[in-house]
Order: C-alpha cells, then structure tokens, then sequence
C-alpha cells in the first residue's frame, strides 16, 4: 500500500527518526531543494546506530538555517548565539563530561563568526562532535558571501563575484588540532552517517563538513539548479581517504576530494585538566 | 586539599574575597579570559577549582568564556565569569541570552575607566547602566554592588543565590580600587553559609515545560541529560520553549521575564540607612563610594549639618520606592558615584522633581574624596 493510501487509512507508519524529531515542530523551515535535511537525519540516524545512550546526547546550534537543527531534535537542545555554539558547548561538556555533546550548525556560523572558537576547540581538543553543513553561503540571510563562498561565486553582498578566497574547512581543522576530520556531500549518505557515528564515539575534537545545496539562495544566483548540484556532488567528486588536507579546496572545476582525513589519538582536554590540575 | 569553604580570619584583596565568596556559594564552574582589574579572579578559581571538584577554563576571549557560562549552567553547575569594562561590552550579546533562556549564572564586573581601554588600572564606577542596559531589548537583570572585600565575599554568595532563585543572570559590580584593596575577610563555618539552588522539576517529564513560572514567578530548571529534552533558545518562545514568532508570544514571554524580578522587588532589593531618621540632605550611593559617603556623613554630622545616607546594595532592580519615601520628606538628594551621573539619574527618576538632586562624580580613576561631597552639600544646600 503506498503512504497515501496509508495516510488515509489513518496508519501511516512512524518515520523511522520519529523518537528523535519534535514532530510538533514540523513543517520545518528548510527550502526544497535544501541539503540541511538530508545532513540532520543522517546526524540522528547516527545518533540512533551509535548505541550512545540518547539521554545523554545533547545539540547545540548557532544561527542560520543550520542552526535551527536544535529545533527540531528531540533531545536537549540548545540554540544560541550567532557563532557561539561551539563555546556554549564546551561549558556545557565541562560542566558535565557524561554528556555526549554535538555542535550542528553551519559554515558561516562556524567559520566566519565562530572562526576563532572552532580553532581553539580544535587546539584544546575539547571532546565535542562539530557537523558543519557547508552551503557556500549565508542562506537565512537571502544568500551573502561567506568564508566558504568560491571565488568569483555571485551572492548578494558580490554581485559581481566573490573577490576573496574561501578556507579549506578539513585543513584548518587538522592544522588546529582536530582528531577527527571527514567530509562527504548529502549525497553520500551512507558514508556521512557512518563518519557521524565514528566523529560522536571518538574522544577528542571531531570535525564532518557535509556540503549541501542552497538551491534558493546560491543555486539560482550561480546557475546552478538543485539536480545540477547533486550532479556535481555525483560527478565531480573523489573519494580519496587520508588525503592531503592541503588537496581539499572546494572547487567543483576540479575534482572536490572527500573521505576521512583525519583520525588520530590525543589526549583530550578534561584528560589533561584531570591530570594536571587536579592533582596539585 | 582545602575544603570551598575557608573558614577562618583572612587578609585578602576583593578579588580573591570574590572567588572565595563564589566557591562558598557552590561555584564549579569559571569560564574566563584575562583583563586588568579582574584577572586576579580567575588566577584565583583556577587555583582554587580542580580542588573541589570543579573546572577553570580560559577561554580564547570574553564571548567565549560567557557563552561557556552559560553552557556550564545547563549542564547543571553553578556557573561564572568575571571581567572588566572591555571584556563587559564583549558578553554583552550572550548575557541577552542568558536572561531570554532565563539561565541563572554570575558575572562580576570589576570596574575601571573606561570608555573603550580607558584606565585599566583605575577605579570607576561607570558600567551602571550597561549593566543595566547592554544587550538589546527590554530584560531585567540583578545587578549588586558591594563596598569591601568582605562585602564582597558575601554578595558573591547572595549573587549566585539570587541566580539560582530567580533563574537570571546576577552581576556583581566591583571596581578596581575594592578589587585589587586588602582586607579583612572573615569566612563563617559552611555550615552557616546559605546556599540555594535552582528549583528542579517534578512530575511527568513528557509533560514539563521549561518556562511554566511557580509561585514565585520562576520556572523549575532541569539539567542536560537528566531525561527532559528541553529545548533551549534565544529566540521567542513559548512556555515550552519552542520559538513563536508573534507578538503574543513576545509579549508572554517578556511578561515573565520582567515580572520574575518586579514582583519580588521586596525580596531582591537590598538598602542600608544610616541616620536617615531626621535627615534633611540625604546621600545616595553604593560600592567604594558608599565608604566615601559614611565619611562625609559623619564629618557633616559633626558640623551639625542633618545629613544621612542611603547606601544602595542592590543596584538593579532600583530601590525606586526608597527614594519616593524619602523625596516626600527631606530637601534633597546628592548621589555620589564615579561617573558623570548614572545612578544620579535613577535617583532624579524616582524623586519625580520633588526636591532637588545634585550629583558629586567624576570620570573615572580615581575615589571621590568626603570633602568634595561635603563641598558639594554646603554649596547645593547652604545653611540658612
């Protein structure tokens, strides 16, 4: 029977994130065409499949769209200031090391004006989980330039084409510090819901960059049609595991290298703390 | 190993009588960054801290140590920051957020001239209406201003108790030459320091609701990880906290955040009178030049003059109905503060044009000596 005929039987089956979504907020507010979606529910699905005991789980977002994640996770959630998730995170972690702490938010938020926190977080290797979904923009906004944007990309705020240079997310995460580094697009489900599950088990400081289509806001000032996008993401991609991170710009003239970059052991922060401090 | 609570006779700078003051209270958790006159705070709690369980942090600047705060409390501790005038203008977004999403924690400020680098080394008492005002939109906040370090250690205490009973942020407003003063710090037995704690939910958890107020105008708080899924954010929301885009929901929301500290400004508003009973001129003013104003009290008093002096405690919410009740009866106020009048005109506000207000302050870097007030009462109220 198809979903509709179910619906209308009055038994339509739970979606399978059912236990993990404030079905009470929905409609969400993500545009079609939108990978932040896809890149929330393979976070829960990771969540789920990570045998993490849930209560423990917690989401803290900044702002953008990314950031309204928060919302709609049935766990606790916290939705903060612009760029300041990750700060909120780790007294949140701090204050109670139990917690399974989990930053969700985007790449203006995380790059731009959290900039700096990201680096610090990823230096102090604060155990935290950060999943940045990179849409090359800032799409809540109507679509500005951000730390992201491609050069010579047109957004609102370069009209004529973005003049700067975007960051290498991966390798400001590995030249910080980080433990852990994945990127996959929405495309790569499977993969990015397995690299969420190994960032949120990993100790330490996990970074995953998702790329995701903002078909509304960069898509259509870019020429760029959501499939079109998904087309890229299919087509001009490589997995290449380990590879060097000063290989992964995103530049979808060439190809675009996703994987695993990054997987290693150090001591996190309160492992240090505990040894060092408290033993005075 | 020694215990939070430094029972005992010390000799201590305001600095350290306020870290001090914060771990009797039950503090776990200092997110901080360094700034002249506050620094010693943090050197002290990161001293202090690993030693009773808790943890120090400095973060990579003021919005981050804040917002860390912030975190720390709803993971449950007991949480705070101390900083100064540069450090105060950074925190001032996420202390917004702390009021919205009704987050108890304490921030001490520990004043020097500003604006902008201003006098890092040098008193001032002009941070009153920031405090006040800081972060955009309408809120209220708890603002306390102690007057020696033994104040200090107590009002620390009854900041963070304040906090947790009103779930809002509580500032404690020092300033350089309190902070950085030795003094005598006497620290009762734990056993006769008060601690309060944020009240904790009952009943079903699929049913709480995080911001349902109590009795008292204040809604229970859990922690993270305790089973309630709360979901916590800085914009609208309703009482369950889900954000709600409309002018009811708005309109709820400040209702409650407003009406938590206004409807129990008996119980946060604290005042000290000093021969007020037959005052005609009275002196208003708090924190190190309250100690100014008791000098010049009892110098004016010796020259046969009917001066007293109201020594605010509690800053913010204003002790609005104490000036009312004096502007019925006596000839004038003279508030004595060190900026060009902030609090100066809270106390005009509130004498409603009664009776006249003058103001002895300066801009900062330096106390305002008992002359100068005496100067100022002879001159605004010459003797007939």
């Amino acid at each position: 029977m198809s979903l509709t005929a179910l619906a209308k039987n009055g038994a339509v089956p739970d979606h399978p994130l059912e236990d993990l979504i404030r079905s009470d907020r929905i409609p969400h507010i993500w545009c079609p065409g939108c990978g932040i979606g896809t890149a929330f529910a393979a976070c829960l699905s990771a969540m789920k499949a990570s045998g993490i005991d849930l209560q423990t789980i917690c989401m803290v977002s900044g702002i953008g769209c990314s950031g309204r994640a928060a919302g709609y996770v049935k766990l606790d959630s916290f939705h903060t200031t612009h760029g300041r998730a990750i700060p909120f995170a780790t007294g949140l972690k701090l204050g109670n090391p139990k917690l399974n702490v989990v930053v969700f938010s985007g790449d203006g938020d995380l790059f731009a004006i959290g900039g700096n926190h990201f680096i610090h977080a990823a230096r102090r290797n604060i155990d935290l989980t950060v999943i940045c979904l990179n849409n090359l923009n800032y799409g809540m906004t109507g679509g500005q330039v951000a730390a992201t944007t491609p050069f010579l990309a047109r957004t609102t705020t370069t009209p004529a084409g973005n003049p700067e240079a975007p960051f290498n997310l991966p390798l400001l995460a590995w030249a910080a510090g980080a433990t852990y580094v994945a990127r996959w697009t929405i495309l790569h489900t499977r993969e990015l819901t397995e690299c969420i599950q190994k960032a949120m088990k990993k100790s330490g400081f996990s970074f995953v960059e998702v790329l995701g289509p903002c078909p509304v806001n960069y898509g259509r000032r870019n020429k760029e049609k959501s499939l079109q996008t998904l087309k890229l993401y299919q087509e001009q991609t490589i997995i290449r595991n380990n590879a060097d991170p000063t290989d992964l710009e995103v530049d979808f003239s060439k190809k675009v290298v996703l994987g695993e970059f990054v997987d290693k052991e150090r001591s996190t922060c309160i492992e240090n703390y505990d040894k060092t401090c408290r033993l005075m | 190993m020694k215990p939070a609570v430094l029972t005992g006779e010390h000799y201590m700078t305001g600095d350290e009588a306020c870290a001090e003051g914060a771990l009797a209270a039950g503090c776990l958790f200092f997110g901080g960054y360094p700034i002249t006159p506050a620094t010693e705070i943090a050197e002290h709690m990161s001293e202090r801290l690993p030693g009773v369980g808790g943890t120090f942090i400095q973060m990579e600047d003021e919005i981050a140590a804040i917002a860390s705060v912030l975190g720390a409390a709803w993971a449950g501790q007991k949480s705070m920051t101390a900083t100064s005038g540069p450090g105060f203008s950074l925190m001032m977004e996420n202390i917004g957020l702390a009021a919205c999403t009704e987050t108890p924690c304490v921030v001490v400020n520990v004043q020097r001239a500003g604006p902008s680098t201003g006098l890092p080394t040098m008193g001032a008492q002009g941070d009153m209406m920031q405090v006040r005002w800081g972060s955009h939109g309408d809120y209220e906040i708890i603002a306390l201003a102690p007057c020696s370090a033994q104040e200090i250690f107590y009002q620390t205490i009854t900041a963070f108790n304040l906090s947790e009973r009103y779930r809002t942020p509580v500032f404690v407003m020092t300033d350089e030459i309190i902070g950085h003063m030795s003094e005598k710090v006497i620290i009762p037995p734990a056993d006769q320091i008060k601690t309060e704690w944020r009240p904790k939910p009952q009943g079903r958890k699929d049913r709480f609701l995080l911001y349902k107020p109590g009795p008292n105008g204040v809604a229970p708080m859990p922690a993270a990880g305790e089973g309630y899924n709360v979901h916590v954010t800085g914009l609208t929301h309703d009482e369950k906290g889900y954000p709600v885009m409309s002018v009811e929901a708005q309109h709820q929301m400040m209702t409650r955040i407003k009406r938590k500290i206004l409807g129990n400004l008996d119980d946060i508003i604290m005042t000290e009178s000093h021969q007020l009973e037959d005052a005609e001129i009275v002196l208003v003013s708090y924190g190190i030049s309250a100690r100014t104003c008791l000098a010049a009290t009892q110098q004016a008093r010796g020259m046969g003059l009917k001066v007293g002096f109201l020594r605010l405690i509690t800053i913010w919410p204003f002790a609005e109905a104490q000036i009312q009740a004096l502007a019925q009866r006596v000839k004038g106020f003279v508030t004595v503060e060190i900026n060009l009048g902030q609090i100066h005109l809270e106390v005009m506000r509130s004498a409603m044009g009664k009776v006249p207000c003058h103001l002895v302050g300066h801009h900062g870097g330096t106390i305002i000596s008992p002359d100068q007030v005496l100067a100022k009462i002879k001159e605004a109220f010459p003797c007939p």
